[in-house]
């Protein structure tokens, strides 16, 4: 008689098919799985605790940081759940911009995590496509926000900077540069039978489980629940945009790679719809003043010569682009205690001067009321959602994130136990895991 | 009816307080009443709470922001959302600060498990009944826990540190 025992495998933490620093340790029989344990934490920088440390408005670059593919979604989360905890309203250009600024960010995320799983698959020249469609994307935020990944873009009550002149044109030309990509790589992979193959009816999950397990996006809706929180609970402007929610049937890799490449177009849609219905700007016609450099403007001030600067405009440094005081109102909720003023004001009067320091100096900054609050927003992996508790002080008392890939890989296990080895590679492709988020 | 009113009803004695500040219905309550409220939000066809959002604690250690939560210096969070009715609930239960445990909802939502295991590895509570209450995010060997007010934020404890030689 021959005796079979099980062998522990180390999949991780620095493994080329894993994305990011993740460990899973599997107990293997042959090529069955027998059992997994996720190991996670080798990507956390105690991100909850940093925020309890800053200024509300400083934890934005930390928040760039969670999950990286999509940046621009936690910048928007985090400040609509400061902005409930103010209790002030945006501008409606401002929550256009944010969900055009989003719903980029999901096709970018969505590129990133279908692209990645067919590269594994050995399908590269498909990564290679999809991460070519992401750079027209990446270059939209580019303009936009004067960085690609680390773009601290969304201001409490506002937005960093308005759009730029022709963003519309130049968005619908990249649009179409994707759709491209994406009627290309939907041919190389849909009908192809080694792909097909590997993701139909692999790690699979059931709406039943996916529910206890709290997961939410794409993830579930490949399970066939349609829970979508732009649709559920809108936010922003997301009431006025006409779009579906795929879902699946099955809750196997093939229906999350159906779900994610359908939720694209209806992204890409709905930045369509945003560019046709945004409100143009409340572009200030009276500025007669002459147009100077910040810097010049600084330097009068400084001697006193500040009467004309009423109607002057300052060039700035690129990263402030479209911040000034022609796009001001636009972009900016009308609080003072929350908004730093248009630099026109903090170069050229002492009022905006004060304004500027009152809310950037420590001790000073945004006073939310005593209270907490919990908002979620539609993340490209499910409902990212910020809870925060604020003392009354400049700073949060506590900031906590829901990551939506977190329940996902709480759940992996159940996905894999009972399948093959070579099917962990599109599972966990399929999964999206990102380690910023989940680690934090 | 509103949520609050109708737990509040079948619970009366377990409240301690309930708000609903900027629309987020918000339940205090004893922790020996955990499981029972929560199995009512699952149970009951008028709450269906299937999802178990999230799961956090706060340390109200120095709360500077007066309302102190009188039973104790931890509050164990929980976000329920309901996909039926598209409702959500905040229940908070305080724990004091010499015996932090509270009951395991592992049982009820799959999603319990990883959450608590990140509660007892920030803020050092146990949960009564979890299956496997080890620490998520930090490594074993960790010394503390690292989201307790009275943890300084610049203490670094190095797993693998540079060899001293000499």
């Amino acid at each position: 008689m021959t005796e079979t025992r099980s062998m522990l495998l180390n999949v991780g933490p620095s493994h080329p098919a894993m994305h990011g620093v993740i460990r899973l340790i599997m107990e293997v029989d042959g090529e069955k799985i027998k059992g997994v344990d996720v190991e996670m934490g080798y990507l956390h920088r105690a991100f909850e605790k940093m925020c309890e440390t800053m200024m509300y408005a400083q934890c934005f670059p930390y928040t760039d940081r969670l999950n990286y593919v999509s940046p621009l979604i936690n910048n928007v989360g985090f400040a609509l759940s400061v902005e409930k905890l103010l209790g002030i309203d945006i501008p409606v250009r401002a929550q256009y911009i944010r969900v055009i600024m989003s719903e980029i960010s999901r096709v970018t995320d969505h590129l990133t995590c279908i692209g990645a799983t067919a590269m594994e698959m050995g399908a590269l020249s498909v990564f290679l496509y999809m991460m070519k469609a992401r750079e027209y994307l990446y270059e939209l935020i580019e303009e936009i926000t004067g960085a690609r990944l680390t773009v601290s873009y969304v201001r409490i009550g506002g937005v960093k900077a308005d759009l730029t002149q022709g963003f519309a044109d130049k968005a619908l030309q990249k649009i179409a540069q994707v759709r491209r990509v994406l009627v290309e790589t939907d041919d190389l992979l849909t009908r192809n039978r080694i792909f097909f193959d590997r993701m139909k009816g692999v790690g699979k999950i059931s709406a039943q489980d996916a529910i206890s397990y709290g997961i939410t996006g794409p993830f579930l809706r490949s399970t066939g629940v349609s829970y979508d929180v732009r649709r559920a609970q809108p936010y922003l402007i997301y009431d006025r945009l006409d779009f579906e929610i795929p879902t699946g049937t099955q809750g196997d890799n093939l229906d999350r790679y159906f779900v994610r490449m359908a939720e694209m177009e209806q992204s890409l849609r709905m930045v369509e719809q945003c560019l046709a219905q945004i409100p143009q700007g409340d572009v200030n016609g009276d500025l007669t003043g002459c147009v100077i450099p910040a810097a010049q403007m600084v330097d009068r001030a400084k001697m006193g010569q500040t009467e004309e600067f009423i109607e002057d405009e300052v060039t700035t440094d690129p990263t402030l682009q479209g911040s000034t005081r022609k796009y001001y109102n636009a972009i900016n909720a009308p609080k003072k205690d929350v908004v730093l003023p248009a630099k026109e004001d903090t170069y050229g009067n002492i009022e905006g001067l004060m304004n500027h320091f009152k809310l950037v100096m420590y001790g000073h900054g945004i006073r939310p009321p005593v209270g907490e609050v919990y908002f979620p927003v539609e993340g490209a992996n499910g409902e990212l959602g910020f809870y925060i508790v604020s003392d009354g002080s400049d700073q949060p008392w506590r900031v906590r994130v829901h990551p939506p890939c977190f329940p996902i890989m709480a759940a992996l296990p159940k996905c894999l136990v009972g399948g093959m080895m070579a099917d962990l590679i599109p599972t966990f492709g399929s999964v999206n895991m990102i380690a910023g988020e989940l680690d934090r | 009816m509103t949520l609050l009113q109708t737990v509040q009803e079948q619970f009366p004695q377990d409240i301690i307080e309930t708000h609903d500040f900027r629309g987020d219905e918000t339940l205090i309550i004893r922790a020996s009443a955990l499981r029972a409220v929560a199995e009512f939000l699952k149970e009951m066809p008028r709450m269906d709470f299937n999802f178990l959002m999230d799961l956090t604690a706060v340390d109200y250690l120095s709360f500077a922001g007066g309302r102190l939560p009188k039973e104790g210096r931890f509050e164990v969070v929980y976000h329920f959302f309901s996909l039926k009715h598209n409702h959500r609930i905040r229940i908070k239960v305080p724990v004091d600060d010499k015996n932090p445990e509270v009951d395991s909802l592992c049982d009820l939502w799959a999603s319990a498990n990883w959450y608590e295991r990140e509660v007892w590895d920030m803020f050092g509570i146990r949960f009564r009944g979890h299956p496997n209450l080890k620490r998520i995010l930090m490594y074993e060997e960790f010394q503390g826990h690292a989201l307790r007010k009275d943890y300084p934020v610049n203490k670094r404890q190095p797993l693998i540190g540079p060899q001293t030689h000499d």
